[in-house]
């Protein structure tokens, strides 16, 4: 056991009941459910439309949803968006401000998110992620608004991992697919022989709302089962990072001529850093209405991954292909650590599955220190 | 009439309509923008015509005759800002397929009376003939868009009118993307953002309207597209269907190289 309370179990037909007492609370329940061939977030209404009978097959540019045998509902993984697509949106309103009469204008300050999200379903790689961008977006002396007043007061719902995909590699980033901290419930999945959760509380409001569900204690051996799967899917999981330490092994790679190949394959379309759960760059946009009268500012996700994105006056310091892909991976991977003290990259594989191109964030690594090595040699 | 107000006239050269009637069509708006410009110069929606200079020029379609050029620069001189609306006006349009073809070939089997037609060899985009000063894409082009850059022109602020690819505007509308989810094939990767990715959020691929975005990677979107089983004749047509010239060039200049 890995937390004080004794663990219990829910069973499948009374994941209705949590959700009931979740939505009693005043949730907004966001989590797991298929749409348009794809596991995506979603608001959910009830437990019922949780992925139930899904997997997945992903690879590199590869994601295809697979009927499976059982009813499993958490036997997915890398979907297009994670849970930073709820706390840090695409898009949110910072402001607007109307010219009152006297001409003089008025700035109406954006009004905090009155919606309190449970996050139904968060994997161990996601709790890292949301450790991320906590540190990155809540810490300081500048928070930022719209996260910050999302990620307030959220109750996480954790399910660890029984059956990680091709492109998860969370065991070598030290994420997963255990989960440790930062849920106030953790599931682990069990569907042999009957379909049910083992649940852990990770705090008192976690208690709290599991006091409202019907549960029946564990049995010794059913609590090392669930253990020993979450066991096998680390050592199931072939993709990891090279085994030495990356911010190093990135600075030396600064004038690789590894950029080259990556630059020949990579379409600089954005789309690793919009599916990264880390990744949390925005940038901002004025509107202004035909009138004149009425202006507002927008931020939206950005990306290193535009030219744009690294215009200074005069223009773009980073127009190459190969400079922006250095960008990239250098922050995740080389500067994240000194900036923020933890890794930019959790492991989730998302950004693997998601590029169209198939460019694999731990076959580029290890192909700058495959050519390091060499470099050493020569 | 209020002589104070900026004045703005929309022209019309090579081309369908649709990207006029993308302003027609911003139904709402429209009164709003009657309100603060004089409409000096707009045939599709008044045969009042008055006479230039005129503060902000929209210009639809491509240059296809000896005609055509001369206005273009008449155009241009009474314009203080000229801004090209779509495909044509910004890459020679559907039109411009002949510009890899023989003309003389074309109009024999398209007209009854080819010796009538006096039309270029090729349709050219504004640009290739007088200076631009903003370039708004798409076949036909985003109402957003055009009532941004009204709104931005009017206010004297710089317009927001992004060159990275369409991938941002798809995921930034969480749309599940149909190569990775489906093995389609899609030129959202080196396409030009704008449209707000409306065809993948209708789960078919990009077919390119808006043309190549900032940097495109066309030799590692080909070996996408292969992947789908699309023959290279096929990638070819598809790269050249509404913005022709400008991936062709973009492809020459690849050819050229290698
Ligand atoms: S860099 Fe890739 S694998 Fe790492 S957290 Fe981001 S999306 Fe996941
Ligand atoms: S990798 Fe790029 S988009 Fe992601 S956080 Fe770093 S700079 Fe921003
Ligand atoms: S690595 Fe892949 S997803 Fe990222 S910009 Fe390049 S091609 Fe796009
Ligand atoms: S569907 Fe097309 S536009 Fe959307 S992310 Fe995929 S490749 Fe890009
Ligand atoms: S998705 Fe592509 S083809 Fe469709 S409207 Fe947008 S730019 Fe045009």
């Amino acid at each position: 056991m890995r937390s004080g309370d004794a663990a219990v179990l829910i069973d499948v037909a009374d994941l209705s009941a949590l959700f009931g007492a979740l939505h009693r609370r005043g949730y907004t329940i966001v989590g797991p459910t298929v749409r348009d061939g794809a596991v995506v977030v979603a608001e959910l209404g009830g437990a019922q439309e949780l992925p139930y009978g899904w997997g997945v097959d992903t690879e590199a540019g590869h994601y295809r949803l697979r009927r499976r045998a059982d009813d499993a509902a958490f036997a997915h993984c890398a979907g297009p968006q994670s849970f930073k697509d709820v706390l840090h949106p695409p898009r949110a309103r910072l402001w607007s401000a109307d010219r009152a009469p006297d001409g003089t204008p008025e700035v109406v300050p954006e009004p905090p998110s009155e919606k309190r999200y449970a996050l139904f379903g968060a994997r161990p790689c996601d709790l890292a992620a949301l450790g991320v961008l906590d540190r990155v977006l809540t810490g300081g002396d500048h928070p930022e608004p719209v996260y910050t007043g999302r990620r307030d007061g959220t109750f996480v719902v954790a399910v660890e991992c029984t059956e990680p995909g091709a492109t998860c590699f969370c065991a070598s980033m030290g994420t997963g697919p255990h989960a440790r901290d930062g849920f106030d419930l953790a599931l682990t999945e069990l569907v042999d022989p009957d379909h049910c959760f083992l649940v852990r509380t990770g705090s008192p409001a976690g208690a709290e709302i599991l006091a409202e569900v019907p549960t029946r204690p564990a049995p010794g051996e059913t609590v090392t089962a669930a253990a020993g799967l979450v066991d096998r899917a680390a050592a199931t999981m072939t993709r990891h990072m090279p085994d030495e330490p990356l911010p190093p092994l990135i600075a030396a790679s600064r004038e690789s001529p590894h950029w080259d190949d990556v630059a020949s394959r990579c379409l600089t379309c954005g789309n690793c850093t919009m599916v990264c759960p880390t990744c949390f760059c925005t940038t901002t946009e004025e509107v202004t209405d035909l009138t004149g009268d009425h202006v507002e500012r927008w931020r939206h996700w950005d990306s290193c991954f535009s030219v744009d994105f690294s215009y200074l006056h005069g223009g773009a310091v980073r127009t190459s292909g190969q400079s922006r892909y250095r960008q990239w991976i250098s922050h995740k991977l080389g500067t994240w650590p000194e900036q923020f003290g933890m890794s930019g990259c959790v492991g989730c594989g998302r950004c693997i599955a998601w590029c169209p191109a198939g460019i694999d964030i731990t076959a580029e690594a290890a192909a700058l220190a495959a050519s390091r090595t060499g470099q050493e040699q020569s | 009439m209020d002589v104070s107000k900026p004045t703005l006239a929309v022209w019309k050269l090579a081309s369908c309509d649709g990207c006029q009637l993308t302003l027609l069509d911003c139904e709402d708006e429209l009164l709003a923008v009657a309100g603060r410009v004089r409409i000096a110069h707009f045939l599709e929606a008044s045969r009042e015509v008055l006479p230039g200079p005129y503060d902000i020029s929209l210009v639809e379609g491509s240059v296809t005759t000896a005609a055509d050029a001369a206005r273009i620069r008449a155009i241009r001189e009474q314009s203080r800002t000229l801004i090209t609306l779509g495909a044509c006006a910004t890459a020679g349009g559907i039109q411009a397929l002949r510009n890899h073809a023989d003309v003389a070939e074309y109009t024999s089997l398209v007209y009854a009376h080819p010796e009538y037609i006096a039309t270029l060899a090729t349709s050219t985009p504004i640009a290739a003939h007088v200076d631009v000063d903003y370039e708004l894409h798409g076949c036909p082009i985003d109402r957003g868009q055009l009532l941004g850059v009204i709104s931005a022109l009017l206010a004297g602020r710089k317009p927001d009118l992004p060159a990275h690819s369409v991938c941002f505007e798809c995921k930034r509308r969480h749309r599940v993307c149909v190569v990775v989810a489906h093995g389609l094939p899609c030129l959202g990767p080196v396409t030009r953002a704008g449209c707000g990715a409306i065809c993948p959020a209708q789960q078919r691929g990009c077919y390119g309207c808006f043309g190549p975005m900032e940097t495109p990677n066309l030799a590692a979107e080909a070996e996408l597209l292969g992947a789908t089983g699309m023959a290279p004749d096929d990638i070819d047509r598809l790269y050249r269907l509404f913005n022709t010239t400008a991936f062709a060039d973009l492809l020459d200049a690849a050819g050229e190289k290698s």
